[in-house]
């Protein structure tokens, strides 16, 4: 029997144009499309595939935000997911320790062997709530693994440190956040997305606590001054290399 | 006045670039409110010790130091247990980690343990009377987003490269401290390393990285990237997803969205498009050159220099032209 968590974040598809609303602070929500963040789509694949190998046990999907997550939620039912678990939050805060919270409040009596995130968000890119939520649960914690396997009550990952790789051993129960590539998420079938709306689908308040990190501005990158081509073909290479001296000074 | 805090990273027994741009974001936090001491920490096997000294250059005033032969390689609990616990030694405003794949581990940790939030992989920072303002590019690199962090201590982690190394020399007191825990306590245990040939710089180390794409057509041909990559003489070699995928350069070399985010002082993008996967991870390098035959590719638009035409008429000639500018310094 396996027991397995998945958190999950709602985002934004990230090949759209963005523009930033009004208040300078937030995304123009026009537009917006939403999917499940792209490493947290293979966290979910290695739950299913491990619960499969086990022959015995259930993925469960927790996702923090408005309403609007239970589209996602769905789409991760459909995939999989025995059932899931929204913690209902007005809007999802920058700040990873406020979610960690919620999200450890609600695993903590779980009673689950693993809990599984994607190695970061791809919204906020700062990886940060996976480790915390395993700190705040006194869990062992393994970050952007690439490989994994699970046997009598323990876990062998692999992760890529800067230069090398690491081979490491934990005990379950454990929190594991997932690099891409280890294993290529299935879609969902038409049974699947028929099944899906049948699942459980529990919603309870997002117990987010305090906020200390928040929005002050959303701004576009400033538009880098690029744009100039210096020549064509290999005649060019000797003003290249001037300006790489005299002018970006990097030679 | 406020002290700030440092964690200062090293890797087979020296310190790392990171670990000076730590040091030196931590004198700056600690000059913009109103000069406190600057106290860093590092961790690692015994000998470590000897290059505590180096952090005073960068504006340490205290190293602490914690050496355990159990902790030649990082072991996560014990660093964010040992961390943790220096920063409750002290009132400090602000705390400083690298967002290297390590720091990237021992921040959130760290911050969790000490019930305080943390801004990530940030780019660029200010005091702002109780508050700290962070800028960290976010979805994908197409939006930068200013936090707020308010209580103390904040903690930020540093996109590598991102706040340079500054000199400000100082003697620093060092101080020999005991790892919080034992290493052999740690619940997660490392048992095998495969390491990268020690002598390779690592993209996260290197102000030069020579990136190439599938422009390069095979695997053999990343040898005129290397090439021009020794001409610099401190470059390091990265690789597009479609390159890694293919296996032509390992994994860890990937540059972008789900690779390595860097921020080197000059990045070559040869046959690469410029797709915003692969944006995100370099567009916040301080000069971008760009060789490409499609004038229309993407990469063009973030380039500083472009020159449209076949790499491999053109390599030869850079990198023999770049060797002459450099030996004629
Ligand atoms: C979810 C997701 C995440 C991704 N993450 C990443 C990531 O982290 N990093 C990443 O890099 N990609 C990532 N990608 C892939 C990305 O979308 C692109 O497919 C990839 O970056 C393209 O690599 P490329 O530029 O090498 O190849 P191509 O797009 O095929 O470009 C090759 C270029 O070489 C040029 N060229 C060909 N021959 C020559 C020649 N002889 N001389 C000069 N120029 C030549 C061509 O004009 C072309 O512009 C991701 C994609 C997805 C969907």
């Amino acid at each position: 029997m396996l027991k397995i968590a998945v958190c999950l974040k709602r985002v934004p598809e990230m090949e759209l144009r963005f523009s930033i609303a009004a208040d300078r602070k937030s995304l123009d929500q026009g537009g917006l499309k939403y999917e499940i963040s792209d490493f947290d789509g293979y966290a979910l694949e290695v739950g299913l595939r491990l619960v499969e190998k086990e022959g015995a046990g259930e993925v469960v999907v927790l996702c923090v935000g408005p309403d609007g997550v239970q589209e996602t939620i769905r789409k991760a039912l459909a995939i999989g997911a025995a059932r899931a678990v929204h913690l209902k939050a007005d809007e999802v805060p920058f700040d990873g320790l406020a979610i960690a919270k919620a999200l450890a409040a609600e695993l903590k009596d779980g009673g689950y062997d693993l809990i599984l995130f994607g190695r970061m968000a791809t919204d906020t890119a700062s990886g940060t709530v996976g480790p915390m939520t395993a700190e705040l649960l006194d869990l062992p914690c393994v970050t952007a693994l690439s490989h994994l396997e699970i046997a009598n009550g323990r876990g062998t990952a692999r992760r890529d440190l800067e230069g090398a790789t690491e081979t490491v051993e934990f005990p379950l129960p454990a929190v594991l956040t997932i690099d891409e590539g280890i294993a290529r998420p299935r879609l969902a079938s038409l049974k699947g997305i028929m099944a899906a709306k049948k699942k459980p689908l529990e919603v309870k308040p997002a117990q987010l606590g305090q906020v200390s990190l928040t929005v002050e501005a959303m701004a576009m990158p400033p538009e880098r001054a690029g744009g100039r081509i210096i020549g064509e073909g290999s005649d060019a290479v000797p003003e290249l290399v001037r300006l790489l001296r005299t002018e970006a000074k990097v030679l | 006045m406020g002290a700030t805090f440092a964690f200062a990273e090293s890797r087979d027994g020296n310190l790392r670039k990171v670990a000076f741009e730590a040091v030196t974001a931590a004198r700056q936090a600690a000059d913009a409110s109103g000069g406190g001491e600057v106290h860093a920490l590092i961790v690692g096997a015994p000998g470590i010790a000897a290059r505590a000294a180096e952090l005073g250059k960068y504006g340490a005033d205290a190293v602490a130091v914690a050496e355990d032969a159990g902790l030649e390689r990082y072991s996560p609990e014990v660093f964010a247990a040992t961390s943790a616990e220096r920063l409750r030694t002290g009132a400090y405003r602000a705390g400083f980690f690298a967002a290297s794949a390590q720091g990237r581990d021992l921040a959130p940790r760290v911050a969790a343990r000490l019930g305080v939030s943390l801004a990530s992989d940030v780019t660029d920072f200010e005091i702002q009377g109780d508050a700290v303002l962070a800028r960290h590019p976010a979805y994908t690199g197409k939006v930068i987003v200013t936090l707020r962090l308010v209580g103390a201590p904040a903690l930020l982690s540093l996109r590598p490269g991102a706040v340079a190394a500054v000199e400000q020399p100082r003697v620093a007191r060092v101080e020999a401290v005991a790892p919080a825990i034992a290493p052999g306590a740690a619940r997660v245990v490392v048992t095998e390393v495969s390491q990268r040939s020690a002598a390779k710089l690592d993209l996260g180390e290197a102000s030069v990285i020579v990136s190439g794409g599938r422009g390069l057509r095979a695997p053999e041909n990343f040898k005129l990237v290397e090439d021009l990559a020794a001409a610099f003489g401190n470059a390091a070699v990265g690789a597009t997803r479609a390159v890694t995928d293919d296996g032509w350069r390992p994994a860890t070399d990937q540059i972008g969205q789900t690779g390595r985010v860097v921020s080197p002082n000059l990045y070559v993008a040869l046959g690469i498009s410029g797709a915003v996967q692969h944006l995100a991870g370099m567009r916040t390098a301080k000069t971008i050159v760009a060789i490409n035959r499609d004038k229309d590719a993407p990469i063009f638009k973030v380039a500083d220099y472009g020159i449209v035409g076949d790499l491999f008429e053109i390599l030869p000639r850079l990198t023999e032209e770049i060797k002459k500018a450099r030996a004629s310094q």
